[in-house]
């Protein structure tokens, strides 16, 4: 009997390690749009937070608890990483299933925000954009999400079919930091 | 020459370069000029128009003169400024603009024709015949007036853009910019320290005076270094800040590498930055001007701060015997620091009766210098006082006219400059630029206390504004002289007197535009061209536009300044379109399919930015026609299979998506039964077509919407358009899914056949009508199945999460493959919905209704929809309109190809004989003819009619028949079946 192969979004793609940044594909489970109908914000803020332990994100703002992710997903959606959606949530959110939709990868390493600054107009310094931070901007020529998860450590989401761009523009910053730390040395 | 024990650079590293061919030696922190003028070498290049000898004017980077070509082949940069560059071991320069040599330049001949080039010559003389100046006189004029080239080769050097954030931005590292910092850093804020030099410190590195009873320079080195130590501050040197944007944007320049070999890493060569900063504090300092007198422009006459920088930074005398010319107390300066260097000052001229004496050089008060000579380099100056002219010897001339403010990046959002008439300048307009404070020499504070001070208490002001407990540091002891002039623009007299270097503007060509009435000096600048060139004017705009003042008979404040715009400084094309070379011009977006598509040798074409196989060659298939046609008849006969992922989809959740779906698309669809699929259409609010697709109701309360794959974006922003702003009473949510579920279209007579090999519960007939929709398992896997077909064909459509597409595209390829059957592409996908009739882009391309494509009918009557009313416009519903048709050929040539016009028979094929076009053709081989789909007037009421196709492009003129655009299977037996 055949079987279908899963394939993650970067596979053959990653891992990448330049100047001492390094970019990894994460394997982030069950990945959920959860968008509240009219309405509906309070009740499942509530539902969110007793079965998954996260209360729903403000905007800009995600959640971490015992491997659940909620990170704001743009105007009224957040994005639940990690765990199958509980039943409960679908009474007062629409649920949209995008465990395939997304590449979800992590960059990490001493100069992390000097590679992001040649890719996002947004303004990283830990002092503002700190841990759990997140924003929906650009990455390079992409639509994308950018959440700070730790103090030299960046999540980056991008569609699955442009995986290889956001590889290709990542490492194309990476090299260019690292090209000029040797110069700086 | 170096003088022994002057300038910064003792100990320095010898370094060796070449300037048009001949190797010279510098030291490390040298410019290309300093070490040029060290070397002895004056005339570096040659004047835009009249190509007259031409050396280094300035020591920064408003440089108008020494402009020059750095490196060879497809990476050489042209104009670049020598007072920038530079040196580095095996640095190649060259010059520009002459031929065959610098020294020997035919078109030097243009200096002899001088009084017909004057200001307006091109204009008057180049007029007639009318169609002449595009094809003969302008490129004639181009190619004699130039600056560098570039190879005309693909770039091979990388550029980059880079985003910065900060509290303060402190513009300019001098006295002034760096107490900004110091201040500003100290009290704890975000400051981004940007200096154009490579090395900070401004004049405190270009003068002999003492801040703190020290060499400026060596307090310089006690700022920086706290600075750099501070985590807070980062000093980005060698980064011109360019422009001044809304909300505290700046544009900043960064030379990353062009200071160094090219030597094919990835080190970008330049670094375009936009830098936010909610607080700005411009200290870009001032910069000298010159005086207009005759023949002010030939080689070894300079700025005399340039002089003093070559001197006590570079430890070069620009000459041996060295004349000073000025109407200020600071060009005196310039003589005694010769003077106490023991380089020879032949004397100094100023304009003033009461000018200063001096011991050590003589000293012409009431004076001027009339007149120049010297054939490629300064020889003589004439000098004309009360009692006459008389000449005196100089091989360098050190002239200021007194100092210009750099107010540019306070003027960026149009803010005009002040005039300020104690020390004949313009100054910035305070708060012209929100958030930004000029401060020092950039505000017209001269002396160093005075920008000593205004820079700390700037730096303060603007952190203590941002909750920073601020302090203004101590300031250091310095020189606080006063600032005496008395203005001079230009020396009366006869002959050319240089306004701008860099363009050949005259004195002469200003009173001339005055006299033909160019009086604005918005005029004027264009009549003249001066400030045109890449030094922007800023070593002329303020004595022209003082000459034209006085041409006119205005005031400097009534006769104002020309509008500053950014750039300051010359921006490379490069670095603003750093990045988007090659791959990094736009993302590409791969299919699950791509990989086993390429391992078929599919040639992949774009569609928007995904990808997508055009065919599938077999072996032994030498043209894409055969590909196409197998692949045509393999669906019709027996199963293609093709990738059809990219085409838009949205899930829609609530308890109001029929409402919501009614009310976008033109047809009902609040009434379909869940488990089954609708065509849909959708209008724009103008009423034309914007996209058409099937939508699937898959529950009670979920919907699944297709778009085409180029309007998927477009649509999906539509929706939230309607939702938001037009129906946000109704209560549904969407997301796209497009990414989330690979789809696949399996169509032919076998497709039921290929997919019960799969399903892991076969297809009943009866469960799965033409149109249905459900859930289905995939080899174990969770997917979803349409009965939708876009070929006419049995067909479905196959749908699993994204992460097994690759997977089950091999898995189907491979199972049609052994029922006689394959996988198709775009070429193939295009002739099957041609033969249908069915509309792409191609026909719905934003000027067509539904009445045009012949679906007026599916506009429902019963309820209102976007577009609805405004498609009911009575143009909008003319049947003399170009309608939808079907097109097949007669005659004897076969041929109907897209873009093509029609015409009736017997009329010329003209525009106004034009009866429509024609949109899309394939060759079908289900037909035997080429087959094409066409607007046409009155198209429908004229089926059976014999009309003329014109294609002026590729020169075809034939005939074909009107048809019913839909060629095959009209009753859709096939598709039903």
């Amino acid at each position: 009997m055949a079987e279908l192969i899963a394939k993650t979004p970067c596979e053959g793609l990653l891992p990448l390690t330049v100047g001492g940044v390094s970019l990894t594909e994460e394997n982030p489970g069950v990945m959920t749009v959860v968008a509240p109908f009219r309405g509906r914000e309070a009740a499942l803020a509530q539902a969110m937070r007793a079965a998954h332990g996260v209360a729903f994100p403000a905007p800009n703002r995600s959640a971490v608890r015992a491997g659940a992710r909620a990170i704001w997903f743009g105007r009224g959606q957040a994005l639940l990483v990690g765990p199958e959606p509980d039943p409960s949530l679908a009474e007062h959110a629409a649920l949209t299933d995008q465990s395939d939709a997304w590449a979800l990868v992590r960059i990490e390493g001493e100069r992390v925000e000097d590679v992001l600054a040649r890719l996002v107009p947004v303004d990283l310094r830990v002092r503002l954009f700190k841990r759990g931070h997140t924003a929906r901007t650009l990455i390079g020529h992409m639509a994308g999400s950018v959440t700070r998860v730790g103090p030299r450590a960046f999540q980056l989401i991008v569609f699955r079919s442009m995986a290889a761009t956001l590889v290709h523009e990542v490492r194309t910053a990476m090299e260019a930091i690292a090209a000029r730390g040797v110069l700086e040395g | 020459m170096r003088v022994a024990g002057k300038g910064l650079l003792a100990g320095a590293r010898p370094v060796t370069f070449s300037f048009d061919g001949v190797r010279y030696r510098g030291l490390e922190g040298d410019t290309l000029a300093s070490a040029l003028l060290a070397n002895g070498v004056r005339l570096v290049g040659r004047s835009f128009k009249y190509h007259r000898p031409r050396g280094v004017l300035t020591a920064g980077s408003e440089e108008p003169n020494a402009l020059l070509t750095i490196g060879r082949g497809a990476g050489q940069e042209p104009n670049v400024r020598a007072t920038v560059q530079e040196i580095y071991d095996g640095l190649e320069a060259r010059s520009q603009n002459r031929w065959p040599s610098l020294g020997f330049d035919l078109l030097s001949v243009n200096d002899l024709a001088a009084p017909f080039l004057g200001a307006g010559f091109y204009y008057k003389t180049f007029m007639w015949p009318k169609s002449f100046w595009e094809k003969v006189y302008e490129p004639l004029i181009r190619r004699s007036a130039g600056l560098g080239a570039l190879s005309r080769e693909a770039n091979p050097d990388r550029y980059e853009k880079a985003f910065a954030f900060c509290d303060v931005l402190v513009i300019g590292g001098g006295p002034a910019g760096l107490m900004a910092a110091l201040a500003a850093g100290r009290a704890g804020a975000d400051v981004i320290l940007a200096d154009e030099d490579a090395r900070m410190g401004g004049r405190a590195l270009a003068e002999s005076w003492e801040i703190g009873g020290r060499s400026a320079h060596l307090w310089v080195d006690d700022v920086l270094a706290e600075l750099a130590a501070m985590e807070n501050v980062r000093l980005m040197p060698r980064t011109c800040v360019v422009g001044a944007y809304d909300q505290g944007t700046y544009g900043a320049l960064e030379r990353v590498g062009q200071h160094l070999p090219r030597s094919g890493s990835a080190r970008p060569v330049e670094c375009f930055w936009r830098i936010v900063a909610r607080r700005a504090v411009l200290a870009a300092g001032a910069l000298e001007r010159p005086v207009a007198f005759r023949n002010n422009d030939r080689p070894g006459i300079m700025m005399a701060g340039a002089v003093r920088a070559y001197l006590n930074r570079w430890g070069v005398a620009p000459g041996r015997r060295v004349a000073v010319f000025g109407n200020n107390d600071d060009a005196h300066r310039t003589a005694r620091d010769l003077v106490a260097a023991g380089v020879h000052v032949a004397g100094l001229i100023d304009s003033r009766h009461d000018a200063p004496r001096a011991r050590d050089f003589r000293v012409w008060r009431g004076a001027v210098v009339c007149d120049s000579a010297g054939r490629k380099g300064l020889e003589n100056i004439t000098i004309r006082t009360a009692r006459g002219k008389e000449k005196l010897q100089a091989d360098c001339l050190a002239m200021s006219g007194g100092w210009n403010p750099s107010v540019h990046l306070a003027c960026h959002m149009n803010g005009r400059p002040v005039w300020r008439r104690d020390i004949a300048a313009f100054v910035p307009l305070p708060g012209a630029v929100p958030g930004l404070e000029a401060v020092g020499a950039a505000n017209g504070a001269f002396s160093t206390a005075a920008c000593l001070r205004e820079g700390a208490e700037a730096g303060a002001r603007a952190a203590e504004a941002l909750g920073f407990g601020a302090a203004v540091p101590d300031l250091p002891e310095a020189e606080d002289d006063p600032c005496r002039i008395a203005p001079l623009w230009s020396v009366p007299g006869r002959g050319r007197a240089w306004l701008d270097f860099q363009n050949d503007v005259t004195v002469k060509d200003v009173k001339q535009a005055a006299a033909e009435n160019f009086r604005s000096v918005e005029h004027m600048k264009r009549y003249t061209t001066q400030g045109m060139a890449t030094d922007q004017g800023k070593n002329s705009n303020v004595a022209a536009l003082a000459v034209l003042a006085d041409a006119t008979g205005r005031s400097i404040p009534e006769t104002g300044t020309t509008t500053f715009r950014p750039p300051y400084s010359p921006v490379s094309i490069a670095a603003l379109g750093a990045g988007a070379q090659g791959k990094g011009f736009a993302p590409e977006r791969f299919s699950t399919s791509h990989a086993a598509s390429v391992e078929h040798g599919a040639p992949m074409i774009e569609a928007g930015l995904w990808y997508r196989p055009s065919y599938f060659p077999k072996p032994g298939e030498t043209h894409w026609r055969q590909s196409c046609d197998r692949e045509v008849r393999m669906v019709r006969e027996a199963v293609g299979v093709c990738d059809v992922s990219t085409l838009g989809k949205i899930d829609l959740q609530g308890p109001d998506v029929g409402a919501f779906l009614d009310f976008v698309y033109t047809n009902t669809f609040s009434t379909l039964k869940v488990g089954r699929v609708r065509y849909g259409l959708m209008l724009r609010e103008d009423g034309f077509v914007m996209d058409d697709g099937t939508c699937a109701r898959l529950g009670e309360n979920r919907w699944l919407m297709t778009t085409t794959t180029a309007a998927a974006g477009e649509v999906m922003r539509h929706l939230e358009w309607v939702h938001q702003a037009l129906r946000p009473d109704l209560d549904l949510r969407f997301v796209s899914v497009t990414e989330q579920w690979a789809q696949f279209a399996v169509a032919g007579p076998k497709a039921r056949e290929l997919l019960n090999g799969l399903l892991d519960a076969p297809l009943a007939q009866a469960d799965w009508p033409f149109m249905a929709c459900g859930a289905v398992s995939v080899l174990g896997v969770r997917g979803r199945l349409f009965r939708i077909s876009f070929s006419g064909e049995q067909g479905y459509e196959i749908a699993v999460p994204a992460r097994f597409g690759d997977s089950l595209f091999r898995e189907l390829v491979a199972r049609a493959e052994a029922l006689g059957g394959g996988p198709y592409g775009m070429e193939a996908l295009n002739v099957l919905r041609i033969e249908k009739g069915f509309i792409t882009h191609a026909e719905i391309h934003g000027r067509t209704t539904a009445y045009d494509i012949g679906m007026q009918g599916m506009v429902s009557e019963k309820k209102d929809c976007i577009g609805k009313t405004l498609s009911q416009r009575a143009g909008l519903m003319d049947p003399d309109r170009e309608r939808l048709v079907g097109l097949k050929p007669v005659g004897a040539v076969k041929q109907i190809t897209a873009g093509a016009h029609l015409f009736n028979r017997g009329e010329a094929p003209v525009r106004v004989n034009d009866q429509g076009y024609v949109t899309s053709v394939g060759f079908s081989p289900t037909l035997g003819h080429m087959i094409g789909l066409a607007f046409l007037r009155r198209g429908p009421e004229r089926i059976g009619e014999v009309v003329r196709l014109v294609d002026h492009l590729r020169g075809i003129d034939t005939e074909c028949e009107v048809v019913n655009p839909v060629f095959y299977d009209p009753e859709g037996g096939r598709m039903r079946g």
